[in-house]
């Protein structure tokens, strides 16, 4: 049971808890130090690497509690929303979107709160953001057959590789702890060769 | 020990540790799913905000529109949960800033980059984001961050692609983000 599946989301108590919920994402996300986009753009330079340290502490903790949980029967996971598998368009715009996210130094949540925090950058990509959704609507006659290709929709990795959302979240948790590991390796071998002997 | 990118000024606070903040935006992640049934998101309120503005200017083409027209049908394409949250993360964000005294007006950039040089960027940056999160239907809250937990097949393709698309194009702007 939750606000979306009994079709209370845009109601004014639906509004009041998405507002609640977007004042938590704003300041973890300023914490982490979001409201940078140095520190963002640093992690296409391997110089910071809070952007996949932060991004993947989250993904895992999510998984793993939604999994928990569920398993629990304090919650069915089942009943969140779950966005089609669109793949030329997922991975087109991705491509796309990981070019702007470089140039721009910002994705539009960070951009928020970079713009909250008095960063101008961020206030010019926010309104250039809004102008290229605006492009993609204009031209959506044309964009909207690609749209459908490799559209396969929704589709989960437990289901895809036949085994339990539980293994899949405790692979990607592996997954993340080996990434974190190698990335503390990387670091800490980078700054005793710059130090001067 | 701690070579991470941190604050200019020496009045701001230290950012948090990564693992930590990433716990925090995790379990704010976890409520949004089990209280509203959705996950985070950023980029919708943004296209559902210029879409509005559009509609003061050319209502009837804006809701002829295949995109966005539906957006209207009720009235006011604002009047949907992701332009409140996005009120929220303003707030949020400024909020922490504020506490943390990491305030301040101004350009953010390289060394290397002119202030002028640096908008630039951001605009383009942000042209390309906009288009994009409207393709692949989110960013990187509503399909990397949220569908990822969610281990969404299309969300977890949007992730390694947009890392692969910042990789790539990293070079080409490295002087942007020269310290």
């Amino acid at each position: 049971m939750n606000l979306f599946d009994q079709g209370l989301l845009d109601t004014p108590f639906g509004w009041s808890i998405a507002l609640l919920v977007g004042l938590a994402f704003g300041f973890w996300l300023e914490r982490a130090g979001f409201g940078s986009s140095r520190k963002l753009a640093a992690i296409f330079y391997l110089r910071d690497f809070a952007v996949v340290q932060v991004m993947f502490t989250a993904v895992v903790t999510a998984a793993v509690g939604l999994v928990a949980l569920d398993s629990l029967g304090m919650f069915d996971a089942s009943s969140v929303y779950r966005m089609e598998t669109l793949l030329a368009p997922q991975i087109v715009g991705g491509l796309i979107f990981g070019a702007g996210f470089v140039a721009g130094g910002w994705c539009p949540g960070t951009a928020l709160v970079g713009a909250a925090s008095g960063k101008l950058d961020a206030l010019a990509f926010l309104a250039a953001t809004l102008l290229g959704s605006l492009v993609y609507a204009a031209n959506w006659s044309a964009l909207a057959p690609l749209q459908q290709v490799g559209a396969c929709g929704v589709v989960t990795l437990p289901e895809l590789l036949h085994v339990s959302a539980g293994t899949v979240a405790a692979g990607v948790t592996a997954f993340a702890l080996v990434g974190f590991f190698a990335i503390q390796r990387f670091t800490q071998r980078n700054q005793t060769s710059r130090k001067p002997s | 020990m701690n070579t991470n990118i941190q604050p200019l000024s020496s009045n701001a606070q230290r950012y948090w540790n990564p693992y930590v903040a990433g716990v925090g935006l995790g379990l704010t992640l976890l409520v949004s799913f089990v209280a509203l049934g959705v996950g985070l998101g950023a980029s919708g309120s943004a296209a559902r905000l210029a879409a509005s503005a559009a509609h003061v200017v050319a209502p009837t083409a804006v809701e002829a529109n295949g995109y966005v027209g539906p957006w209207f049908e009720n009235g006011s394409a604002l009047a949907n949960y992701l332009v409140f949250m996005s009120l929220g993360t303003l707030v949020g964000g400024f909020a922490s800033a504020l506490f943390a005294r990491r305030l301040a007006v101004g350009v953010e950039r390289g060394g290397q980059i002119t202030p002028r040089g640096r908008l630039v960027f951001a605009l383009v940056g942000g042209l390309l984001v906009g288009f994009a999160s409207r393709m692949a239907g989110g960013c990187t809250s509503g399909q990397a961050l949220t569908g990822g937990a969610l281990l969404l097949g299309g969300s977890w393709a949007f992730l390694v692609a947009v890392f692969a698309g910042g990789f790539l194009v990293a070079p080409l702007v490295k002087k942007e983000w020269q310290p």
